[in-house]
């Protein structure tokens, strides 16, 4: 068992060392002049070699990568235009363009993006499962065809139409905005209900698919049979036999879902004005703010390698079958 | 037990005659004299309808069994001895199934039950073992936490007490160190192992009546004399009747007391498993004995039953086994062909009954199909 999470340790830190020396021979290495993008178009001869200098672009790439992974894991200092700043780890580089480093940078804009995506990812898991187990329940009926058809018509309508909807329509909602959770929490709650709503509307529509078709693969099974045959209540059948079975796969998709999430906020983050991770990156996109958009990947990444980690080692809980070496 | 007074009690087998084609005789009692029948099954039709139209699983099916006796349903896949069993328990989906007839436990009548009555009586007065436990047990639950789920169904105790009484189940099923088993998961069992705890569960209760649908079909040879020992053990020491389904005739004749051959949804042979397995009176069990394979001697081609078994949608006129018989030429009349036969009492030979439309089967069964035996 503890074997068996430390391979997946071991693994999972690769799979980020890998991603992140991808990204960086990508971002600085490849291109012949990242410190020409990264300097923009008013760029002096001087601020140029600043810059070069300040991110060792005149380094050899092996120098620079050890460098990069020097700054995540001790720190590093970073001088440009004669003053040199100490950027504490994990440093992930320095924002040319806003002047912050960007760990700080993203350090504001990350539980922004987490309390979107855990909200409205409670409320899709929560109407996903409970809408699915009852279709699957009262399957072939009217009520299950009409769950069936709502979730497939949401399913189908695209994400930024439902959100743009909840916008013009919601006005009954608290204004969307983001105030830190620590500060007050109802306002928390009330400035991302919007986002809640339409991240929850529009992704329940594929749990309820999920968690149906599961139930009713579970409620068939020979161990469904054999629980009724015992003499214990049909709620019980259902929900301690049933929806123990049906949640397994549903929750290694949730999982994994739930990290392309925390990634993929950026319509969520721009339609609502939430000043989240998306919205960082895509103003560093606009900026050609390299060290920032950097920094995004390697969180993205290890967000990403994370959540499979998570997802692996709560299925050893979920699935005793898995608990072998 | 029983106090229907449509029921005819044991004894009075001449009298028991046909009605119609669709409900069937009462089948005589093949019990000893003065036993109460514990399980009655009456007249049980069990249809499921489909797009394609009405599926007529079970048409008509009457038996009775007491306690401490065997009683083994044989039959081919689609011949009702699943459904029918299913339908003791009450385990049929209401919605889509239609159940007519009455079947009797321990004097309760099971068609029909409300969902809380079943409830009290699923596990407690009758329990079922099923074919394959690699897939009957929760993969996800402790076996101690299955067995424990049944006793706790129906008595009001402890976990500590049932857990005592799941380790003291796995014992008597033959588990070897059943106080650490107990917490293991079904993984971690072997399909014997886990047939004896699906076993020890589902006699938890101590019901009375016990249904084995081929509870040795997904289990190794070795291993399927071992559970086969164990159900005949534990019959005696819990004193249950057991209704065992198999379509295994070697099976049948080491543990059953009774056989009741089915075909096409009805009972077609119904009697004391010595006098069956040795004068059979109906093709179809002819067909199925000379189908065993030998095993000694010298090996020869296998003698399966020509054509197929019926389709439920459409069951063929007249006697439903008419269209795979050879000797269906042998009745005068076109009478295979056109009329159903009935499920006769064979008032010479006690206790057992056949639905055939042939003269003198027990002769043409020693002179013609006896030597071809193997």
């Amino acid at each position: 068992m503890l074997f068996y999470i430390l391979r997946r340790v071991v693994s999972a830190i690769s799979v980020v060392i890998v991603t992140v020396v991808t990204s960086f021979l990508l971002f600085f290495v490849a291109p012949t002049d990242p410190a020409g993008v990264i300097c923009g178009p008013k760029c002096t001869p001087d601020r140029l070699a600043d810059i070069t200098r300040s991110l060792d672009l005149d380094q050899p790439a092996s120098e620079q990568i050890l460098l990069y992974f020097k700054g995540i894991a001790v720190g590093r200092d970073y001088s440009t235009g004669g003053v040199t700043r100490h950027c504490a780890a994990p440093c992930l580089g320095y924002s040319y363009v806003l002047g912050v480093p960007v760990t700080q940078l993203l350090a504001n804009a990350v539980p922004v993006t987490l309390s979107i995506v855990v909200g409205g990812a409670t409320i899709y898991l929560l109407f996903g499962v409970l809408i699915g187990t009852l279709a699957a329940r009262v399957r072939g009926t009217t009520l299950d065809k009409a769950a069936v058809g709502t979730s497939l018509v949401i399913g189908s309508v695209p994400y930024f139409v439902v959100a743009l909807i909840i916008a013009l329509y919601a006005t009954f909602l608290p204004k969307s905005q983001y105030v830190p959770f620590f500060d007050n929490p109802i306002a928390w709650a009330g400035g991302l209900l919007s986002a809640w709503l339409c991240l929850g509307l529009t992704n329940s529509a594929s749990y309820t698919r999920y968690s149906r078709a599961s139930m009713i693969e579970a409620l068939g099974q020979d161990f469904t049979r054999t629980a009724r045959s015992k003499g214990i209540s049909e709620r019980r059948v259902v929900y301690r036999h049933g929806l123990r079975a049906a949640m397994t796969p549903v929750i290694t998709i949730f999982g994994v879902d739930v990290a392309y999430q925390l990634v993929n906020t950026i319509f969520t983050e721009r339609i609502f004005q939430l000043p989240g991770l998306g919205m960082r990156l895509l103003n560093a996109f606009n900026q050609y703010d390299l060290p920032v958009l950097m920094g995004g990947v390697v969180v993205g990444a290890t967000v990403l390698v994370l959540m499979n980690l998570a997802v692996d080692i709560f299925y050893t809980v979920l699935d005793p079958r898995v608990r072998l070496g | 037990m029983s106090t229907d007074p449509n029921i005819p009690q044991g004894g009075n087998m001449t009298d028991q005659t046909v009605r119609s084609p669709q409900t069937v005789a009462r089948t005589p009692r093949t019990r000893a004299e003065g036993e109460e029948a514990y399980l009655e099954v009456t007249d049980l039709h069990v249809q499921f309808p489909t797009a394609d139209g009405k599926v007529n699983a079970v048409q008509g099916l009457s038996y009775a069994l007491p306690l401490r006796r065997t009683l083994a349903i044989v039959g081919e896949s689609g011949s009702g001895k699943s459904v029918s069993s299913m339908a003791i328990l009450g385990l049929h989906d209401r919605k889509s199934t239609w159940i007519s007839g009455s079947i009797k436990v321990g004097g309760k009548e099971v068609v029909g039950m409300s969902e809380k009555d079943l409830m009290d009586y699923r596990g407690a007065d009758a329990a079922m073992i099923f074919q394959d436990p690699q897939s009957s047990l929760h993969p996800f639950f402790t076996i101690g936490d299955q067995i424990m789920e049944s006793y706790r169904a129906h008595h009001n105790v402890s976990k500590r007490v049932a857990k005592a009484r799941a380790i003291d189940m796995l014992g008597r099923v033959g588990i070897p160190n059943p106080a650490r088993r107990v917490d293991q998961y079904p993984h971690e069992f072997s399909g014997g192992m886990r047939q004896r705890a699906m076993i020890a569960m589902a006699l938890v209760n101590d019901p009375k009546l016990l249904i084995a649908d081929e509870p040795t079909t997904a289990l190794d040879v070795t291993v399927q004399a071992q559970i086969l020992d164990l159900i005949a053990d534990l019959q005696r020491d819990f004193g249950s009747a057991v209704v065992f389904i198999t379509h295994d005739l070697g099976v049948v004749a080491e543990i059953a007391d009774d056989i009741l051959v089915m075909y096409g949804g009805n009972a077609v042979e119904h009697g004391p498993v010595d006098k069956i397995l040795g004068t059979p009176l109906m093709p179809y069990t002819w067909g199925l004995l000379e189908s065993i394979p030998a095993v000694s001697g010298t090996p020869g081609p296998l003698h399966p039953i020509p054509g197929s078994p019926p389709s439920l949608l459409a069951m063929p006129s007249g006697c439903a086994f008419h269209p795979r018989c050879e000797f269906k030429d042998r009745v005068a009349g076109d009478l295979c062909r056109t009329l159903k036969p009935e499920l006769i009492p064979r008032t010479a030979d006690q206790g057992r009954s056949s639905r055939c439309h042939l003269k003198e089967p027990d002769r043409v069964f020693e002179t013609e199909v006896l030597p071809r035996l193997p």
